[in-house]
C-alpha cells in the first residue's frame, strides 16, 4: 500500500539503526517516552526495540484513550445499555474494557443489552435515523484525532433535527497528559526516572499541529519529535531525539512532515471549538484527576449530551489491588514489575488499563515481547 | 493512538463524502474536516473521516532522507534462504 | 358432497414465498415433504433414496477417521460462498487434515421458524454442489425447527467419515526441531470477505472467501511425501492460532519470516483499514503443513502443481523452545512474538 509499505522497508531500517548506533554516546543513557499508543503498537509489532542500541530505552506513555478511560465511565455506559435500554454505539476497542462487576460492554451485550460496534460516528447517526423509536447513544472516546469526527456528528444530528441521538463524551487532551507525566514526582525528582525526550503523537498532531508542543520543550526543557505512524518514522524520530540530546537542544521537531504542519487542521479545530469546551478536571485511569484534560459538550448542544439527557452521575472506582498501571503509565515501573502481570492479568482477562487495549504497555509486552523476558534491567 | 491510514480519493460524492481506495479496497468516507481535496489526492483516514491531506512531496523527501542517512546492509541469513526458496 | 380428493396430489412446496414453520420439524407430512423435495432431491444418492433413518455403509479399508463441525456463520451468504458449502468443505477438510480420504458426510439442520424456504434451497443446492464436486455424498441427516428468535436462521452440523492408510501418520504433536513450515496459499481471505458484508463495517472489495475442499490437495501431498508430520487448516483464529496449537502440542517453538507469508494486497489493505492482523484472520481453503526439512521441496512442488496450492510458500522453521513460543522476523528486521489470539479480534480505532 502506498505511503505505508515504503515506511516499513527493512533495508532503510537497518540503515537508520546503524545511524542511531553510530550517534549514541557510549555510557550515556537515553530514555524516550513514546506518548502515543499507536507508536507503542508499531514498536512492538515490528520489534523496533531489538534494533536499537542497549542504551536507548523506550518508555510507553499513557497515550491510549481506551486504557485511560476510568472504570466509572465504562460503568455508566454499561448502565445506559443494560438498565436504561438505549442502543449504545461504540468503537471496537472499548468492547472488552473491564469495568465494575467485572462487566464489559461485550458481556452486557451477552446479557441482552443493545450494544453495537461501529467503525464511525456516521454509522451511529445512520442507526439513529433508521430506528427513530430507539434512543441511540454514541460512546465517544479518543484524543484530539477522534474528537473532530464526534463534533461533526453532533452538528449533523442537529442539522437533521434528530431527537433520539446523543453522545456520551469522554474525549481527552494530549498536552494535559504530557504535563501530568512531566509534573509527576518521579520525573521531576532528579535520579529516579529521567525522561530525555518525547516521541510526539502522529495523528493527534495532524489535527493540533506541532505548535502546542513548544510549551513542553521550553517549560520542561525536553525535546519533542513528532513522528509518523510507521516504524521507519519512529526510528528516524529516535535518531533526531538522540541528536538533540547530544547537542543539548530542547526543540520541537517534526518528522511527520507529510501530514503535520505547525498549525494543524484549522477546520477540524474550529468545529471542535464550536461543539466542546474544557472540563475543569477529569479522572484518568491510572493517573488520577488531571486538570483541564478533557472535554464536555457545550450548553448549545445540550440536547445531544447524553450526560444531561440521562442524568449520568460520576462514581470514582479504584483500580484493583496490586495493579501497577499508574506507575507503568508514567514509566516508573515496567510490566514485568507488576505482580499481576502474566498471571492474574492477561490480555484474555485484563485487570488494569495497561492490559486492556493491544496498545497498552502491558498488552504490547505480553503479546509481542514476552519471549524476551528476563533481559537485563536497563536503568538510566 | 489513533489508527489512521493514507488512502487515495477516487471519486467525490455529494454531501461532502468521497470514495477512497486503499490497496484495492474501497470505502465511502467523509470530507467534512478537510478542504481542497480532489480526485487523486491522498488523505489520512481515521474512523471514517479524512483528517488531513498527505503532502506527497514531503513523503518523497522523507524517504530520500532515510536512504541518505542509512547505508545498504546485508539481510539476515535466515530470511535470505527463505526468499530464495520461494523464488 | 362436492369435489373429489385428487388421488396422489400433494401441494408442492412453495419455495418462492414459503417459510419454515414448526410443522416442518414435527415429524409429520410437512417435514417429510421438506426432506423429500429439498434435501433428498438435491443431495440425491442411493442411501438417501432408501429413506432409512441411518445409512448402511460398506466396510471401509484402513483406519477410520471421523470429524464433526458445527456451522453458525453470519451472514449466511457471503462473497465466494455460503453456510452450505462451508459446512461441506469444513468437515471434509477436518477429515483430510489427519491425512485421511473423506468418504461420507452427514448433515443436520436446525432451522429457525420463519426462515425463507428460498434461502434454504439456495443453501441446500450449494451443499449438494460442493459434495458432488468433492465426490463425498451426504448419506444421512436430520432436521429440527426451533421457535422464532431461538436460532440465527439456520445452523448446520456436518460429520464426516474417512479412511487413512497405515503408511500415513499425521498428527499435531509430530512437529520436530528443524522441520519446515509451509502454507498452501495467501491468508486472511475468508475473514475479510465476511467482514466486508457485515453491517457497520461496510467496504467494497473483490475479496471472496477461499472456502474449498482440500482433500485433493492433501492426497497430492501425501502421495509425494507420505512422511509429513502435521497438517492443519487455519480456520478460526487464523494462521497464528494454528501454529501456536501445533507448537504447543509438539512441545516446540517456531520462527517465521514475515516477508515469506503470502497475503493478498486487498486483504492486507482491509486489515490495515480495520486495524486487524492477517495472521489472526480466518481461512477456509488453506492448510499448513509441517514436514522434515528434506521433504520441503517435494511438498511445495506437489502443492504448487495443484490449483488450490499455486501460491504455496515456505514460511518458517520449527525450533527447540521450552516455552513453545512462535516468533516472527518482521519485514522491518526486528523480531516479535506471534501469540495466541486473546478473545475475538475486533476492529479498532487506536
Amino acid at each position: 500500500m502506498k505511503y505505508i509499505d515504503e515506511f516499513r522497508d527493512g533495508k532503510l531500517a537497518r540503515g537508520l539503526a546503524q545511524a542511531i548506533r553510530a550517534e549514541v554516546k557510549p555510557g550515556r543513557w537515553y530514555n524516550f517516552m513514546e506518548f502515543c499508543g499507536g507508536h507503542t503498537h508499531a514498536i512492538s509489532r515490528y520489534g523496533v526495540e531489538g534494533l536499537l542500541p542497549e542504551n536507548v530505552r523506550m518508555i510507553h506513555g499513557p497515550g491510549c484513550p481506551v486504557c485511560v478511560l476510568p472504570i466509572g465511565r465504562v460503568d455508566s455506559a454499561i448502565e445506559l445499555a443494560l438498565e436504561r435500554g438505549v442502543t449504545l454505539c461504540t468503537y471496537g476497542d472499548v468492547m472488552r474494557v473491564p469495568a465494575s462487576g467485572p462487566l464489559t460492554l461485550m458481556k452486557a451485550k451477552a446479557r441482552g443489552a443493545d450494544v453495537r460496534m461501529v467503525y464511525s460516528t456516521l454509522d451511529a447517526l445512520r442507526i439513529a435515523q433508521g430506528e427513530p423509536q430507539r434512543e441511540v447513544v454514541f460512546f465517544a472516546i479518543g484524543f484530539e484525532t477522534t474528537t473532530p469526527p464526534t463534533a461533526v456528528a453532533i452538528k449533523q444530528a442537529q442539522a437533521l433535527g434528530l431527537t433520539n441521538f446523543s453522545v456520551f463524551c469522554n474525549h481527552v487532551l494530549t498536552p494535559a497528559a504530557i504535563s501530568n507525566i512531566l509534573e509527576s514526582p518521579e520525573v521531576r525528582k532528579i535520579g529516579t526516572v529521567p525522561l530525555d525526550g518525547f516521541v510526539g503523537p502522529a495523528h493527534v498532531s495532524t489535527v493540533i499541529g506541532s505548535q502546542p508542543y513548544e510549551f513542553f520543550a521550553e517549560e520542561y526543557e525536553k525535546p519533542v519529535v513528532i513522528a509518523g505512524f510507521e516504524p521507519l518514522d519512529v526510528m528516524q524520530a529516535i535518531l533526531m531525539l538522540v541528536r538533540q540530546v547530544n547537542e543539548g537542544r530542547a526543540e520541537v521537531e517534526n518528522e511527520f512532515t507529510r501530514a503535520v504542519t505547525p498549525e494543524g487542521n484549522e477546520k477540524a479545530k474550529a468545529v471542535v471549538a464550536e461543539v466542546f469546551e474544557l472540563r475543569r478536571s477529569f479522572e484518568w485511569r491510572g493517573l488520577g484527576e488531571v486538570p483541564y484534560s478533557a472535554l464536555r459538550i457545550k450548553e448549545t448542544f445540550r440536547n445531544f449530551d447524553a450526560e444531561a439527557r440521562f442524568g449520568i452521575g460520576y462514581r470514582s472506582v479504584a483500580d484493583a489491588k496490586g495493579c501497577e498501571c499508574g506507575a507503568i503509565l508514567r514509566g516508573v515501573k515496567r510490566p514485568e514489575d507488576c505482580k499481576l502481570f502474566g498471571t492474574v492479568c492477561t490480555p484474555e482477562d485484563p485487570i488494569g488499563s495497561c492490559m486492556v487495549s493491544s496498545e497498552g504497555a502491558c498488552a504490547a509486552h505480553y503479546t509481542y515481547g514476552r519471549f524476551r523476558g528476563g533481559a537485563a534491567r536497563r536503568t538510566g | 493512538m489513533c489508527l489512521a491510514i493514507p488512502v487515495q480519493v477516487v471519486e467525490l460524492l455529494p454531501g461532502d463524502q468521497a470514495l477512497v481506495d486503499a490497496g484495492g479496497v474501497r470505502k465511502e468516507v467523509s470530507l467534512a474536516l478537510v478542504e481542497g481535496v480532489g480526485v487523486g489526492d491522498y488523505v489520512i483516514l481515521h474512523v471514517g473521516y479524512a483528517l488531513h491531506k498527505l503532502d506527497e512531496q514531503e513523503a518523497k523527501r522523507t524517504l530520500e532522507l532515510f536512504a541518505q542517512i542509512g547505508e545498504a546492509a546485508p539481510s539476515t541469513a535466515g530470511s535470505e534462504a527463505l526468499r530464495a526458496t520461494n523464488g | 358432497m362436492g369435489g373429489t380428493v385428487k388421488p396422489g396430489y400433494v401441494r408442492p412446496l412453495d419455495v418462492k414465498r414459503g417459510r419454515v414453520d414448526l410443522s416442518h420439524g414435527s415429524g409429520g407430512r410437512a417435514m417429510a415433504q421438506l426432506i423429500e423435495h429439498l434435501f433428498v432431491r438435491a443431495f440425491d444418492n442411493e442411501w438417501l433414496r432408501q429413506g432409512n433413518d441411518g445409512a448402511s455403509l460398506p466396510a471401509l479399508p484402513g483406519r477410520l477417521v471421523m470429524a464433526t463441525d458445527s456451522h453458525v456463520v453470519s451472514p449466511l451468504f457471503f462473497p465466494g460462498g455460503d453456510i452450505g458449502c462451508l459446512s461441506v468443505h469444513g468437515t471434509i477438510n477436518d477429515v483430510a487434515m489427519v491425512g485421511a480420504q473423506p468418504l461420507y458426510l452427514s448433515a443436520s439442520f436446525i432451522l429457525e421458524e420463519g426462515f425463507p424456504l428460498g434461502d434454504l434451497q439456495r443453501i441446500v443446492e450449494s451443499m449438494a454442489r460442493a459434495a458432488r464436486d468433492a465426490n463425498v455424498p451426504i448419506v444421512t441427516g436430520d432436521t429440527k425447527v426451533v421457535e422464532q428468535g431461538k436460532g440465527d436462521g439456520v445452523f448446520i452440523t456436518t460429520t464426516g467419515l474417512g479412511v487413512v492408510p497405515d503408511t500415513v501418520c499425521v498428527a499435531g504433536d509430530r512437529a520436530q526441531p528443524g522441520d519446515a513450515i509451509i502454507v498452501s496459499g495467501p491468508i486472511g481471505d475468508h475473514g475479510v470477505a465476511i467482514m466486508s458484508v457485515r453491517e457497520n463495517l461496510s467496504f467494497t472489495t473483490s475479496i471472496a472467501s477461499d472456502t474449498a475442499a482440500l482433500h485433493g490437495l492433501v492426497a497430492a501431498i501425501v502421495q509425494s511425501a507420505p512422511g509429513i508430520h502435521c497438517l492443519r487448516d487455519p480456520t478460526r483464529g487464523g494462521l497464528a492460532t494454528t501454529l501456536n496449537e501445533i507448537a504447543s502440542q509438539s512441545g516446540v517453538g517456531m520462527v517465521l519470516a514475515e516477508e515469506a507469508i503470502p497475503v493478498r494486497r486487498e486483504v492486507a489493505a482491509a486489515c490495515e483499514l480495520l486495524g486487524l492482523d492477517p495472521l489472526y484472520v480466518a481461512n477456509e481453503g488453506k492448510l499448513v503443513c509441517v514436514c522434515a526439512a528434506e521433504d520441503a521441496d517435494t511438498v511445495l512442488t506437489a502443492l504448487r502443481a495443484h490449483p488450490l496450492g499455486r501460491e504455496a510458500a515456505l514460511i518458517g522453521r520449527v525450533v527447540e523452545d521450552v516455552h513453545c513460543f512462535v516468533r516472527m522476523e518482521t519485514v522491518f528486521g526486528g523480531t516479535r512474538m506471534v501469540d495466541w489470539l486473546s478473545g475475538e479480534q475486533l476492529p479498532r480505532i487506536c
